[in-house]
């Protein structure tokens, strides 16, 4: 019985983010002033899941040894589109869906397909191509406005049973379709694959682009199911830069807490999804301790350093200097 | 009709790297239930042969066959698909993924669209088991295994592939005495199930016992197939030489015993199960080979000399003092004064978008420039010295180094080093790949270097260079000085049989050098 051990041993940088997580969502919650409720719940939910999702989206690219930087202007045109599509009846608000989701499919496959047929860099082509998708969102909406079927958008960012934020319950469902099936497949593995030993995975006849074509794809869904979030939360659509900028970052350094490595093949999306939310409440912890705003991005930093120099052990390891700069 | 149509024939196999004919209208006719064992020396098309079956390189001409009927292979997967499955030399594991998720890995077995993990992990340790590896952990990652337990993953892997054709190539090279047995006993299993097995190997132990058939391979062509045991070990020594003499070697020098004390020394030097107990000495104007197969341990020794590798044991002295080299640039500092140019110039000898000027200098920057800045007179002084001396062909020092010919870059590494006056040098396989009047011209200025008073340590794949350049050979054979050859001892043959690690009738290790 020394499966678990692998299981642990696979699953430590997951673990490590949930656990950092924990630690804390309870300082956050004890300090605050309502205390552990329903509502300090749901407000920390509905602030997390946002970049949870961009998080996921990051992380099937990173588990290819790729990069995504245009994840946070797909969240940015989805949010724009969906303030245009996801209004009306029922049928015209599904509909909406569907377009904007598809939407962000389209932008990921766009990516994956420069970057796997063109072969360009990663790093070069979502810069680009973000910048483009940015241009687009701000041609959809030049200033803040637009309006979103507000049924809906109660019901995804309320309670279930008064208890349950429905955002946490809709993160899981994604996890469930998206990230669960897509680690299990063949595909799953091939990005993997490509990502720890492009040469090896050839060499054992794994469909490298297809495995890579899919995980950007996804990326694209995954950002695209944020923006329609960012939606339901705000009402309305905006072409915000600096905003997307910062969801591009930050879901780096989720995906980096959550102990996906940036080299490649390591990683899952629920660890991201962990790093993504320790990340979001190192800020809400800095209000409840009345500390000055201004000190925030300092003190993430600060942790994300510390988090990322764990890392780095396994260099002292190394007994061929040269393998440093494999 | 038994054994009359073989399972898998090549006929007229020829491939071309550049101006290198890597094969040359090569044959190989394999039957199921044998072991078809191939031979050669480094460079002699081996690696070639098996790539092409193996699908990674597409021949330039001539036609394989399967059950009798023309295929050619796409890809690697293509080839597997049609039942050829190849251990190669350099692991095709992935290294983030476990044991299991690799040995499935082209086909793993799927439930509702997606990977049935307890199938998975079913296949995998039957595949083990069929290794005999069933001590690995089907869930521990391959980058936590060492390397001879990968290479037991690597076989388990390929059998999980059923195939009816199984290549080995050096596959046993990494494991332990106890896990080639028990390959042994796996591959004579498989041999008795009906697979064609090619075994290629150096030792010719191995050989001996497993083969049925042996094809020699020389040149790029296959020159002799025998049936094992028919020859002795000098007749396939014999068979493996006679290469083409295409290079002039400068007169070596007919010199006394040498009484100077050794610049470079090691002495017991070992390292990982790479090295093993290397003592040797090089001296002010002498030029000593490294020779044996190629991954003997040639490439680490030169870089634990240069200071790359940590955790060596033994000792290593300059000028007969003991000295710590701690990196590279403690190696060419000057109180040692060493170079090495690099196996690969491309990676670790040149940046190629930057100039010819910019590369030439690098090395020797430290001493071109006072208080961090380049004194531009010094080094275009400098550079011109280099260029006149190894005759650069390029049209100008400002345009990117990647743009000048292969043996103009390696002249540019070379001269790159030079600027600094090393006293040792350490040399790479620094002509793979190049043409053979710059081979000429390096062959020349080595010989001069070391009449300056260089100590030259010089590693080669090719025999001729190491015949033509060297005052004595150390023979490497599994991390291990296996024989010296001093002067006249430097044939081709006693090259190849020490590489081999056959004890011919010859002397043995370390008379030579007091002879």
């Amino acid at each position: 019985m020394k499966d678990w051990r692998y299981w642990l041993a696979e699953q430590r940088g997951t673990l490590l983010a949930f656990g950092i997580f924990i630690v804390m969502f309870t300082i956050y919650t004890s300090n605050h002033p309502a205390g552990f409720t329903a509502n300090v719940v749901q407000t920390a939910s509905n602030k997390g899941v946002l970049l949870a999702f961009v998080a996921m989206a990051q992380t099937l690219v990173v588990i290819t040894a790729g990069i995504d930087l245009s994840v946070g202007m797909i969240f940015l045109l989805t949010n724009c589109l969906a303030s245009w599509l996801v209004i009306g009846t029922g049928i015209e608000t599904a509909l909406g869906v569907v377009a904007v989701l598809g939407t962000g499919l389209l932008c990921g496959a766009i990516n994956g397909a420069i970057v796997i047929y063109g072969r360009l860099q990663p790093i070069v082509t979502t810069i680009a191509t973000g910048a483009v998708y940015f241009g687009i969102a701000l041609l959809l909406r030049p200033f803040p406005g637009g309006s979103v079927n507000e049924d809906l958008a109660d019901a995804l960012t309320g309670r279930l049973f008064g208890v349950v934020p429905a955002s946490l319950v809709a993160l899981l469902t994604v996890v469930l379709v998206v990230w669960v099936p897509f680690s299990r497949s063949v595909l799953g593995r091939a990005a993997y694959a490509a990502g720890s030993s492009e040469m090896a995975a050839y060499m054992s006849g794994v469909p490298i682009r297809r495995g890579k074509f899919a995980a950007y794809a996804l990326a694209g869904l995954l950002a695209a199911i944020g923006g329609l979030f960012l939606t339901f939360f705000t009402y309305t659509g905006e072409a915000a830069y600096a905003s997307g900028n910062a969801y591009t970052l930050f879901s780096i350094a989720a995906v980096v807490l959550g102990g996906v490595s940036l080299f490649g093949g390591k990683g899952s999306a629920i660890g991201a999804i962990f790093g993504a939310l320790a990340f979001r409440t190192i800020g809400d912890l800095l209000f409840v301790f009345d500390f000055d705003p201004l000190w925030q991005p300092l003190f993430q930093g600060v942790i994300l350093l510390i988090a990322v120099s764990l890392g780095a052990f396994a260099l002292f390891r190394v007994r061929n200097r040269l393998e440093w700069f494999l | 009709m038994d054994g009359a149509v073989p399972l898998f024939r090549m006929e007229g196999i020829s491939k071309r790297y550049g101006g290198v004919r890597a094969l040359e209208k090569a044959e190989l006719s394999v039957t199921p239930g044998s072991i078809h064992a191939i031979l050669g020396e480094n460079g002699a098309g081996k690696s070639t042969l098996i790539k092409v079956m193996a699908g990674v390189v597409a021949p330039d001409e001539g036609r394989m066959m399967l059950d009798g009927s023309e295929v050619t292979f796409a890809s690697p997967a293509a080839a597997n698909q049609a039942g050829i499955v190849c251990i190669f030399q350099e692991l095709s594991l992935v290294p983030e993924l476990s044991v299991a998720d690799n040995i499935v890995i082209s086909d793993p077995p799927k439930r509702f669209g997606m990977i049935d993990r307890k199938a998975q992990r079913r296949v995998a340790e039957e595949a083990l088991a069929r290794a005999g590896a069933a001590d690995i952990h089907p869930l521990a990652l391959v980058k936590d295994l060492p390397l001879s337990r990968r290479q037991m993953v690597e076989i388990a892997k390929a059998l999980a592939r059923k195939p009816r054709i199984l290549i080995l190539d050096e596959a046993t090279s990494a494991l332990t005495a106890a896990d080639v047995a028990k390959i042994f006993g796996v591959l004579k299993r498989l041999r008795s199930e009906g697979l064609a097995l090619l075994y290629i190997s150096h030792r010719m132990n191995e050989i001996a016992e497993l083969a049925d058939q042996c094809t020699v391979f020389r040149n790029g062509r296959n020159v002799a197939s025998y049936a094992a045991g028919a020859k002795s070990d000098n007749e396939v020594v014999e068979l493996m030489i006679g290469r083409e003499y295409s290079h002039i070697f400068p007169p070596k020098p007919v010199r006394a015993p040498a009484i100077t004390a050794p610049v470079l020394e090691a002495r017991k030097l070992s390292w990982t199960d790479r090295l093993d107990n290397i003592s040797l000495t090089v001296g002010a104007g002498e030029v000593v080979g490294l020779g044996g197969l190629d991954g003997q341990g040639q490439r680490e020794l030169l870089l634990a000399f240069f200071g790359v590798l940590r955790g060596l044991s033994g000792q290593i002295l300059i000028d007969g003092r003991p000295a710590v080299i701690a990196s590279p640039a403690k190696a060419r500092g000057d109180r040692i004064g060493m170079a090495l140019i690099p196996e690969d110039r491309k990676t670790e000898g040149l940046m190629l978008p930057m100039t010819v000027r910019e590369n030439l200098s690098f090395a020797a920057l430290d001493r071109l420039s006072r208080a961090g800045i380049i004194d531009r007179a010094a080094e275009q002084r400098l550079i011109d010295d280099m260029v006149g001396l190894l005759a650069i062909k390029t049209a100008g020092l400002d345009i990117p180094v990647g743009a000048l010919s292969g043996g103009n870059q390696q002249k540019v590494v070379i001269a790159k080093w030079l600027m600094r006056q090393p006293r040792i040098i350490l040399l790479n396989d620094p002509t793979r790949g190049i043409d053979v009047g710059t081979k000429q011209e390096l062959y020349q200025l080595m010989r001069k270097l070391a009449d300056q008073g260089a100590a030259i340590l010089f590693y080669s794949t090719d025999y001729d260079e190491l015949i033509g350049c060297c005052d004595r050979v150390l023979v490497l054979y599994d991390g291990a000085v296996k024989r010296e050859l001093v002067g006249a001892e430097i044939t081709e043959r006693a090259l190849i049989a020490s590489a081999l690690n056959i004890h011919g009738e010859e002397m043995p290790v370390g008379q030579g050098a007091d002879a």
